[in-house]
C-alpha cells in the first residue's frame, strides 16, 4: 500500500455557547443547550425537517457536521464518499434517562417511541448521512477522553485503504448541561497536517 | 367535539415537536400524513401511545391507524366513540 500524505481541509468546535469554524468566530448564545443549538441551527442556515425531534447529541453533530461540509463545498446530491468516525465519552446518556423516566412508574408506563430511537450513539451518524445521502463507513467509538491516537490510524486506514475519499471524525458530547462537539475533516488536501499532535493541537485551541 | 379538535391540535404539535406550528395552522381536514403535516412513522406510534395515555384507547391492530389518523377530524371521531378516560 502505498502511503499519500493526508490533510485536515477544517475543523469546527462548539462548545461554551460559541461554533467555531476553523478557529473563527461564527456564532455565540448565551443560554440552555435547547435555544443555543436552536439559534445556531437557524443562524447558520441548517436546514433540516426532522431537526426539532431529534435528541439533543444528533442536534449538536447535526449541526457541526452540516456547517463544516457546506463550508466544504459538500453537496448531498453528489453523494461523496465520506466515511463518518464520531466518539465520544458519554454515548447517549441524556437520552436514555429521559427514556428511563418514562418507564420507571410501573402505574405510568408511556415510553415514547420517538425518545427510545435515539437511545444509542450512533444514530447522530444516521441522522448526516441522511442529509449528505452518505452511504459510506461509519463507526461511533465510546472513550474516556478524545482520541486523536485512535481517530488518526482508523481514517488513515480509511483512506490508504480507499474505502474512503474523506472521512469526517472528531468528538460530539453531551451530558446533562454540559456539551462539545469538535469535527475535522480529512482529505487528500488539507491546510492543516493530518498528524496526532496537530489533531490534539487543534482539539485543544 | 370542538374542545376534543383544540386539544388534538395542542398536543399533536406539542408532543411531536412540530416547531413553529400553533393550532391555528392545522385544519380539522388536513392531512395528517404525507403531504399535509409531513408526520412520519416515529409520530404515528407516538399518536398511538398518545391515544393510550390521554383517552385510554389501546390500538391492537396499528393497521386502524391509518383511517384513525387520517385527520384531526378522524382522530376526534374515533377519540369520541372509544374513550374509557
Amino acid at each position: 500500500m502505498t502511503k499519500e500524505s493526508l490533510g485536515i481541509s477544517s475543523y469546527i468546535q462548539i462548545k461554551d455557547h460559541h461554533i467555531k469554524l476553523n478557529g473563527k468566530p461564527l456564532f455565540s448564545h448565551e443560554g440552555a443547550f435547547s435555544e443555543f443549538i436552536k439559534m445556531g441551527y437557524k443562524q447558520c442556515g441548517v436546514a433540516y425537517p426532522k431537526f426539532f425531534k431529534m435528541d439533543d447529541l444528533s442536534k449538536l453533530a447535526l449541526v457541526a457536521a452540516d456547517i463544516l461540509l457546506k463550508h466544504e463545498g459538500v453537496q448531498p446530491e453528489n453523494e461523496e464518499n465520506i466515511a463518518l468516525i464520531f466518539s465520544n465519552k458519554a454515548s447517549s446518556l441524556n437520552t436514555d434517562r429521559s427514556h428511563q423516566e418514562s418507564i420507571q412508574n410501573k402505574d405510568n408506563y408511556y415510553p415514547s417511541p420517538a425518545v427510545f430511537v435515539y437511545t444509542l450513539p450512533n444514530i447522530c451518524l444516521g441522522e448526516i448521512s441522511i442529509k449528505y445521502k452518505l452511504y459510506s463507513e461509519n463507526s461511533f467509538f465510546i472513550f474516556d477522553n478524545f482520541n486523536a491516537e485512535h481517530l488518526y490510524h482508523y481514517s488513515q486506514s480509511l483512506m490508504q485503504s480507499k474505502q474512503a475519499e474523506k472521512v469526517l471524525c472528531g468528538w460530539v458530547d453531551v451530558d446533562n448541561d454540559t456539551y462539545e462537539a469538535f469535527l475535522y475533516l480529512v482529505s487528500k488536501n488539507g491546510s492543516y497536517e493530518h498528524t496526532i499532535n496537530e489533531i490534539n493541537k487543534l482539539y485543544k485551541k | 367535539m370542538d374542545a376534543l379538535k383544540q386539544e388534538l391540535k395542542e398536543n399533536i404539535i406539542e408532543q411531536l415537536n412540530l416547531e413553529d406550528m400553533s393550532p391555528a395552522d392545522i385544519a380539522d381536514d388536513d392531512m395528517l400524513f404525507g403531504d399535509g403535516l409531513g408526520l412520519d412513522s416515529i409520530d404515528a406510534l407516538e399518536l398511538i401511545v398518545m391515544l393510550d395515555k390521554n383517552y385510554g384507547i389501546k390500538l391492537t391492530d396499528p393497521k386502524e391507524g391509518r383511517s384513525i389518523f387520517e385527520s384531526i377530524n378522524t382522530m376526534a371521531t374515533y377519540i369520541s366513540e372509544h374513550r374509557t378516560k
